[in-house]
């Protein structure tokens, strides 16, 4: 750890959601240091999901979805009325569960957030999507074949394209909800090095259903129940000298 | 291990069952096809098509009908595919899912089911009568527009739905609005569909009478339409007349068969245009 004091890039405070009448997170407080990766574990239905799509507000395109609380970025209440959704999504990226590139070329899917706002030069999006795919380890895999339609790669390359895209457009903060749930073991360890190196420039989140990611990749770990929080700590300390006893039997695999 | 012969016998019947289901379909269609094209190939000649029936239709071709059905599917098309693309659009896209969204799409669904003879005196009230654009290619392509719209966004919204919310999502995360996202990451790969669907409409829409027996189509005309304000003759109308109301019926039998083959190789020749689109768009994706 840096002998400067950590800074909180992102921060969830006393927050409630709500799909329709049933309530899905319940008084949540946690806060993710910049730099660092803090990893949000629990069995499933705890609400990490629910969780982490409302720090870029993936969950207001679902109907009757309804927050309560703050969520702020630099704090700065990301529901407050002046902020732009868009903007705030471009800050705030996201990998979501399935590899989901989108059935353009590869230089296509990278290019498409920067195009999207408006970036036309050529030589500029050349530089940019080799060095998103190069920040995702893809590149010597791809670099000769970027004309080629995403749909043609592995599993396990197809996530780190989406993690390359959701680079190319410079976010602040990275979400990861279970980004290696569809993928196969070694392609998992090629993403988990990958978050490693990302955190040395970005705020990384990840919600993982898999405790030995969680231990390997994070620096934090909140552990969540029935939606609401059980334990926010060092991760070292939620896997060895948990305070909570429902945190000692969940990651001692007594139940989940 | 022993097979079981029971359950062999019983998924063989099961099949062979399936199997004469679909051949009694084929039977029924080859049949029609080869009776009117063994009746109506005779009359097919360069003549039979390019030129206008002559001596009270009992010689001569059907071009008048084939270059009014023609006109009349153009601008059915162009009422109805971007009226109907837009509606389906913003019907899954943007409209929120309430009862009312439920009960629009239902009454959609059901317009699709409402009779043509329906459509066609509507659109005598509404454009002949109410708009008074007259009997008129006007008057019955927008009626035959308005018969296919209900299929156009049926079939247009069949196809947003196969496109994966993912792509919408992705697109999102990235910091797309919601018009981008739809435009650059759903429209593209649902347009084949789309137009399929809508494709498909304006085939039955060409080889519909009901609609523009009163709004526009006429028994016969000496000349070719020259505004969207003439009447004009038809196909599907062509061969009403000349198979039922024709004062010589066995006379122009032949002709009759004749249009009745040129009809369904024009539908035919749509249907496979839909098809061709889209393979071509898919594959152009790939």
């Amino acid at each position: 750890m840096s002998a400067e004091p950590l800074k909180i890039r992102m921060e969830a405070r006393n927050l409630n959601f709500y799909y329709g009448a049933k309530k899905a997170l319940n008084k949540v407080d946690i806060a993710c240091y910049e730099n660092r990766v803090t990893a949000i574990i629990g069995p499933s239905g705890c609400g990490k999901s629910t969780f982490i799509r409302t720090l870029n507000r993936m969950n207001d395109v679902i109907p009757g979805a309804r927050v309560e609380g703050k969520v702020l970025l630099d704090g700065k209440d990301i529901h407050g009325p002046d902020v732009d959704v868009v903007e705030l999504r471009r800050r705030v990226g996201m990998v979501f569960q399935k590899p989901n590139p989108f059935p353009k070329s590869i230089f296509d899917n990278i290019a498409y957030g920067l195009r999207i706002n408006g970036m036309r030069d050529k030589r500029t999006l050349e530089d940019v999507v080799e060095k998103s795919l190069r920040g995702a380890a893809l590149w010597e895999e791809v670099k000769d074949r970027l004309d080629e339609n995403a749909f043609s790669l592995s599993g396990g390359q197809q996530q780190r394209l989406c993690i390359a895209r959701a680079l190319a457009v410079e976010p602040e903060v990275i979400l990861f909800d279970e980004p290696c749930s569809a993928i196969d073991p070694i392609a998992t360890a090629k993403i988990e090095d990958l978050i490693e190196t990302l955190k040395k420039r970005y705020t990384v989140i990840i919600v993982t259903h898999n405790m030995q990611q969680a231990a390997r990749v994070s620096d934090y770990a909140a552990f969540m129940m029935l939606g609401e929080l059980v334990e926010f700590d060092v991760t070292e300390k939620i896997f060895t000298a948990p305070t909570n006893k429902l945190t000692e039997d969940y990651v001692t695999g007594r139940f989940g | 291990m022993k097979k079981s012969t029971s359950k062999n016998i019983r998924q063989m019947f099961g099949f062979l069952a399936l199997r004469i289901c679909l051949y009694l379909v084929l039977a029924v269609v080859l049949l029609f096809l080869y009776d009117i094209g063994r009746k109506g190939g005779g009359s097919i000649s360069w003549a039979f098509l390019s030129q206008a029936p002559r001596r009270g239709m009992t010689e001569g071709g059907i071009f008048p009908a084939i270059f009014g059905t023609f006109i009349v599917t153009m601008i059915t098309a162009v009422l109805s595919i971007p009226l109907g693309m837009c509606a389906a659009i913003y019907l899954n896209e943007y409209a929120k899912q309430t009862r009312l969204t439920r009960i629009i799409r239902l009454s959609i669904r059901n317009l699709s089911g409402v009779p043509s003879i329906v459509y066609g005196l509507f659109g005598v009230i509404l454009f002949v009568n109410i708009l008074h654009f007259g009997t008129s290619l006007l008057s019955a392509g927008l009626t035959l527009g308005l018969m296919t719209l209900p299929w156009t966004i049926t079939a247009s919204e069949e196809a947003l739905k196969t496109i994966p919310n993912s792509y919408r999502e992705g697109a999102l995360a990235l910091g797309a609005t919601k018009w981008q996202s739809i435009r650059t990451n759903v429209l593209p790969y649902a347009v084949p569909g789309m137009l399929t669907g809508t494709v498909l409409g304006l085939a039955r829409a060409a080889g519909e009478t009901a609609p523009i027996m009163f709004t526009g189509a006429a028994f016969f005309l000496p000349m070719l339409p020259k505004s969207l304000e003439d009447q004009f003759m038809a196909l599907p109308y062509h061969l009403y007349i000349m198979a039922t109301q024709h004062h010589a019926i066995l006379q122009v039998r032949p002709l009759a068969y004749g249009t009745a083959l040129v009809l369904i190789v024009l539908v035919l020749g749509m249907n496979m245009t839909a098809v061709i689109i889209r393979y071509r768009l898919r594959r152009k994706q790939r």
